[in-house]
């Protein structure tokens, strides 16, 4: 199926400027092509996130598209029915309906099944444990969900106390939300500290049940450094006491006799969701004036948000490495602000999960295995609007906000963390699929789609961070960064990412990389032409020659040399980098009010629009 | 009066300094008719060496008989002295409440400072209006340096010598000054070499309620333009404010007597406005609750944001009639001598590639800020900590840096010089042992900024070492979310940059080992072509 539709209009976000193209409608991708550069803009059907019709204007129908990846385009359709062709085509392609039909399914690029079958074998939770020092004396590996019987949300492997017997896990299950019973998901090996993860209890008002008061005893006395178990509750008081209603609840401190409890206020999924609309509502509005854009950040509640996940893995991580004290963190379901809480505090404690490979490692533990439940959440099946939510998003900016603080920790830069965000939502790739492993078992997905983490790896030199210092990580394994208020700013190039004209015009980030790969380069050139040198002077020694000192022809000979050495630049960094601009010659496309309609049209012309922020998945396979 | 009459008390011992993110240390505390000098006498530690012109506020605190000074500075940073003995305390406090708030300018420390460094350069000759014109003159020859001012009698806050067109006389110059305010007529600003355009700026026309008008005011302005073209006159007050300004014998170009021109009236805010929001903004940076929306709310409410997204919109225009319109501007307000200039120089930063540079850009500072009138006296005296109410104190020059910072920002890779530089004259343009703030006529007893700033090491500092010129118009986002908080200056004392620090070390530290590698690799080829041209026999077989 393949639609083509002539003489459609893009129009730009932020200014008075359109190009001509045309658009075509395939299976998979949206795609507009300018008539006058053939500048592709391309936009997975995943990506959309809403269609919405605009009545009808002079030049034509208005197609306003909304993508999960932030980037809305504005088209104008001369004919109203191509436009509403284009519509209901696309209101039918974005809601499918089963996971079949999802991209990741059809999605090929040309690899053979060994090769897939490595790409998925590339992290291993188990050996990650292992790099915990799991198991060891005081924690094991239990079979009880070998099955999925105990809890279907749960990995088939699961670590808990030794002295957590099958029939305190079992019973301590049935008192917990959902089956989510406490598991250890990070060991610090230091001080024998324990980050476990759970549910709600069941507790209402009263309730009380001797098996999950033994599993916390357990988690407690499986750590000797600390005489109690911190218990984070990683949500507003007074949720957990409405949910006391509902026969939830929290942790009497009374009935554990070895814990501490502790409120910590994240809000749940409903006020994010809430919140990153009048974030998005606010920044998307045309020429926003400083005073509005401020008030906005501030009433979106958005920024405060992201400080409270990061206040809560502070607390966490202190905990931890200070006071050498386990910590058992849940939430209401324990998948949402859990994962947040405890993916980031792990995060602030070891230095692997700043890496490339062990952010993967991280996200697959915490998110994928322990049942994020990405398929709502990211809204990849046509489901419960209300179940939407950019939990994972907000994890993905914490760790941005932290390396802004800490620019020399981070193995990766903020297009790694770009990239995740774009796939989560594209479905190109199987890891993100569905709601828990589970489901992603019986979808088959190791056998029928491909993984993420192969694809990211193998361009790993593009998501490097050029300032990263293993020596500094060995100096500061633990990040202590400061959470006052001014330290969390606005992430420009995630909510921007395809509005270029806000971006810098040049990318400190890229001209370091640019610079690091041509010293890598001058390297090998170096050593071959040492080889070479060597050889001549071997020569030279044979027959006894030496070339005379201080004879080279200065000046012209110099310069081809430099040119030279230029253009290799610039071949060797002719790579997909477009976060941020490339050079100061693209012309910005804004004016600067006033000017525009008062006095000359001209202005309001300029040059023609370029829209080529592509971020990877635009690779077409039909 | 001698400076030893405000001294009370010139020493005192077991003094403990306290300052942000250094640690605390005990020593002797001095004071000089200038400076405020802590030591802890023992070798290699650091000493304290304040100047009391830097010196914002002072607040007192007792506990007992140990009393302590919390000194808030111009830089906004703010120290804390335990002084044990209250008599001791007071006297200090005291005296140094007297030498930070001298009146008299020759009692300021640039006429008592001696560099201790070798004046290689002398500021003060680096950048004269001659030598500017010299560059102008290659240009074009529509241009003339007048000498009507060369006794300040036309405009007093004008140099000796401006640059005018060619075909008007000093006579019609002298007429068009009893016509601007404070005498500022137009004068050239910038000549953009692209397309001839130019850009000039003066004082707003006295036109008064009843509409005065004066011929030889628009034979001036239109004087630059040329055949058949019109012009901008970007005015930086909302049209309602320059209307009120008419009752007060100021007004506006009209139409009628202007018809080449098209004015454009802008919102840029300007005297106590301004000092509010810097004292608002300060206080909100140094807030230390953990309330986010407390932040955002103190961060909008203090304007401070707005005012540099204003200022940047404007000169962003001025420069786009210039360079896409193909049209000649003029820039004034009221006075000419605050928004003007911000919007006259930060559009040159944006056209003119060599404003971009450590040089050019001393030279834009002393042109356009400096020769140009921009009475830094007035406006630095007070930083954001002052107890007094504001006079004539306006953050105006510290507004056109942060917005100089946000291009920079934008394009890292086309400035010269680094945030350093631009930190540095925030510094010195409100407490400095150099001049480049005082009046014109006593210069010569003084010693420039420039002079100090153009030695190796200095500039070795203040350079951007990811600098690659770059010849073009670079035009910045001024949308909301392009535009940051000047963490540089608003929280330098209040986080630490520790990190960022390092993390720029290894910046520089690439850019070195790939240069040193180039080099290598180029010297190389160059032996290898050298050793196969030689001896053709030895050619690799």
């Amino acid at each position: 199926m393949c639609l083509q539709v002539e003489q459609v209009r893009l129009l730009d976000r932020f200014s008075n400027k359109s190009t001509n193209g045309t658009l075509y409608l395939t299976a998979t991708h949206l795609i507009f092509v300018e008539s006058s550069s053939n500048n592709l803009t391309s936009i997975l059907h995943h990506h959309i996130a809403s269609v919405e019709k605009l009545s009808l204007t002079t030049t034509g129908c208005p197609l306003v598209i909304q993508c999960r990846n932030f980037r809305v385009v504005h088209f104008v359709v001369q004919r109203e029915r191509d436009c509403h062709d284009i519509y209901s085509s696309l209101l039918r392609l974005l809601r499918p309906v089963s996971y079949e039909e999802l991209y990741a399914f059809s999605y090929n690029p040309k690899q053979n099944d060994q090769q897939r079958e490595e790409g998925w074998q590339l992290i291993d939770l188990g050996a990650e444990f292992e790099r915990m020092g799991v198991p060891c004396d005081q924690w094991q590996l239990t079979d009880v969900n070998r099955d999925y019987k105990v809890c279907e949300t749960y990995p088939r492997d699961l670590y808990v106390p030794i002295t957590a017997s099958k029939p305190i896990i079992v019973g301590s299950s049935k008192f917990r939300s959902k089956g989510r019973f406490p598991v250890l998901t990070y060991f610090y090996q230091e001080k024998k500290a324990a980050v476990c993860r759970c549910s709600q209890p069941l507790s209402g008002f009263s309730a009380r049940c001797l098996e999950d008061e033994s599993m916390l005893q357990a988690i407690s006395k499986a750590n000797h450094n600390s005489r109690f178990v911190y218990v984070m509750d990683t949500r507003p008081k007074l949720n957990a006491l409405a949910n006391r209603a509902a026969g939830k609840g929290y942790e009497n401190e009374d009935n554990y006799s070895n814990i501490r409890f502790q409120f910590v206020g994240i809000e749940n999924i409903h006020v994010m969701r809430t919140s990153l609309q009048k974030l998005l509502e606010v920044i998307g509005t045309r020429s926003l004036s400083m005073g509005d854009y401020l008030e906005g950040l501030e009433s979106s509640g958005w920024l405060r948000h992201i400080k409270a996940i990061v206040d809560a893995a502070i607390f966490l991580a202190k905990a931890v490495t200070v006071e050498g004290a386990s910590v058992l963190v849940h939430c209401s379901d324990g998948w949402d602000r859990t994962a947040q809480v405890c993916s980031l505090g792990a995060l602030l404690m070891d230095p692997y999960y700043r890496t490339i490979k062990g952010f993967m490692v991280l996200i697959e533990k915490d998110w994928i295995s322990f049942g994020h439940k990405f398929a709502d959440r990211c809204d990849q099946l046509d489901g419960d609007p209300k179940e939407v939510s950019p939990i994972f998003t907000q994890f993905l900016e914490c760790v941005w906000q932290l390396s802004e603080q800490f620019p020399q920790a981070f193995e990766f830069s903020e297009w790694f963390l770009l990239q995740i965000h774009e796939h989560v939502h594209s479905c190109q790739y199987g890891n993100f699929l569905g709601n828990n492993q589970r489901q992603r078992e019986e979808l088959q997905l190791r056998e029928r789609t491909h993984s993420l983490w192969a694809y990211l790896l193998s361009e790993k030199q593009n998501y490097l961070n050029p300032f990263y210092s293993p020596a500094y990580c060995e100096a500061h394994p633990v990040l202590e960064p400061s959470t006052l208020p001014y330290h969390f700013k606005f992430w420009r190039n995630m909510y921007h990412q395809f509005d270029r004209s806000m971006h810098p015009r040049q990318s400190i980030l890229k001209t370091i990389l640019t610079l690091r790969e041509n010293s890598h380069k001058a390297e090998s050139t170096l050593q071959a032409l040492e080889n070479v040198s060597e050889h001549l002077n071997l020569l030279f020694h044979t027959f006894g020659l030496f070339p005379k000192e201080g004879q080279y022809v200065q000046g012209q000979d110099d310069e081809d040399e430099q040119d030279e050495v230029g253009e290799e630049a610039v071949e060797s960094t002719d790579m997909e980098r477009t976060v941020e601009g490339s050079s100061g010659t693209e012309s910005r496309k804004q004016s600067y009010g006033e000017l525009e309609g008062t006095y000359n049209n001209e202005l309001a012309k300029e040059e023609p629009a370029v829209v080529s922020l592509e971020f990877g998945v635009a690779r077409m396979t039909c | 009066m001698e400076f030893a009459e405000l001294i009370k008390t010139p020493r005192v011992d077991g003094v403990v300094l306290h300052r942000p993110f250094l640690p605390t240390v005990e020593g002797t505390l001095c004071l000089t008719g200038h400076h405020l000098i802590l030591s802890s006498r023992q070798d290699n530690t650091e000493e304290l060496w304040l100047l009391h012109s830097n010196i914002d506020s002072i607040e007192k605190r007792f506990v007992g008989s140990l009393g302590s000074i919390i000194v808030k500075c111009k830089d906004l940073r703010v120290i804390q002295l335990d002084i044990p003995g209250m008599e001791e305390c007071l006297n200090i406090a005291s005296s140094i409440e007297a030498l930070s708030t001298l009146d008299s300018v020759s009692l300021m420390y640039p006429f008592f400072y001696r560099p201790m460094f070798e004046v290689i350069e002398d500021g003060w000759n680096s950048f004269l209006p001659e030598d500017a014109f010299k560059d102008l003159e290659s240009m074009t020859d529509e241009w003339r340096l007048s000498e009507v001012n060369k006794d300040f009698s036309v405009c007093p806050s004008y140099p000796p010598l401006v640059a005018v067109p060619k075909d008007i006389d000093d006579e019609t110059l002298r007429k068009v000054a009893t016509f601007r305010h404070g005498g500022r007529f137009p004068v050239l600003s910038y000549y953009h070499k692209k397309n001839g355009m130019v850009m000039m700026r003066a004082g707003q026309p006295l036109t008064g309620t009843n509409g005065r008008r004066c011929k030889e005011d628009e034979k001036l302005i239109n004087a630059t333009l040329r055949p058949g073209k019109r012009g901008y006159i970007i005015d930086t007050r909302t049209i309602n404010v320059a209307q009120q300004a008419k009752a007060r014998g100021g007004g506006i170009e009209s139409e009628a007597n202007y018809p080449q021109w098209r004015r454009i009236h802008k919102a840029i805010e300007r005297s106590n406005v301004l000092q509010e929001s810097l004292i608002k903004l300060v206080e909100a940076c140094n807030d230390q609750s953990h309330n986010m929306d407390r932040w955002l709310s103190k961060l909008e409410a203090s304007n401070w944001q707005t005012h540099v997204k204003e200022i940047l919109t404007t000169a962003c225009l001025a420069a786009q009639c210039i360079d896409r319109e193909g049209a000649s501007v003029l820039v004034h307000g009221t006075e000419g001598t605050d928004t003007t200039l911000q919007v006259t120089s930060l559009a040159q930063i944006i056209l003119d590639p060599s404003c971009r540079t450590i040089r050019g850009f001393q030279g834009l500072v002393e042109r356009e800020w400096l020769q140009a009138g921009h009475p830094f006296q007035q406006r630095c005296a007070q930083s954001a900590y002052s107890n007094s109410k504001p006079r004539q104190e306006a953050p105006v020059f510290l507004l056109f840096l942060d917005c100089v910072w946000q291009i920079l920002r934008q394009f890292p890779c086309s400035f010269e010089f680094s945030e350093s530089y631009l930190v540095l004259l925030f510094e010195h343009a409100y407490a400095s042992q150099f001049v480049c703030r005082l009046f014109l006529r006593q210069l010569h007893k003084t010693v420039s900024l420039w002079s100090w700033v153009n030695r190796h090491q200095e500039i070795e500092r203040l350079t951007n070492p990811l600098f690659e010129a770059n010849s073009l118009v670079i035009w910045p986002s001024v949308a909301p979310q392009s535009l940051l908080l000047w963490e540089g200056v608003f929280l330098r004392w209040n986080r630490s940059s520790k990190c960022l620090d390092e993390a720029y070390e290894e910046m520089v530290h690439i850019i070195e080992y790939n240069k040193e590698l180039q080099n290598k690799v180029n010297s190389l080829r160059r032996q290898l072509a050298q050793l196969e041209t030689e001896d053709p026999l030895l050619q690799t077989p």
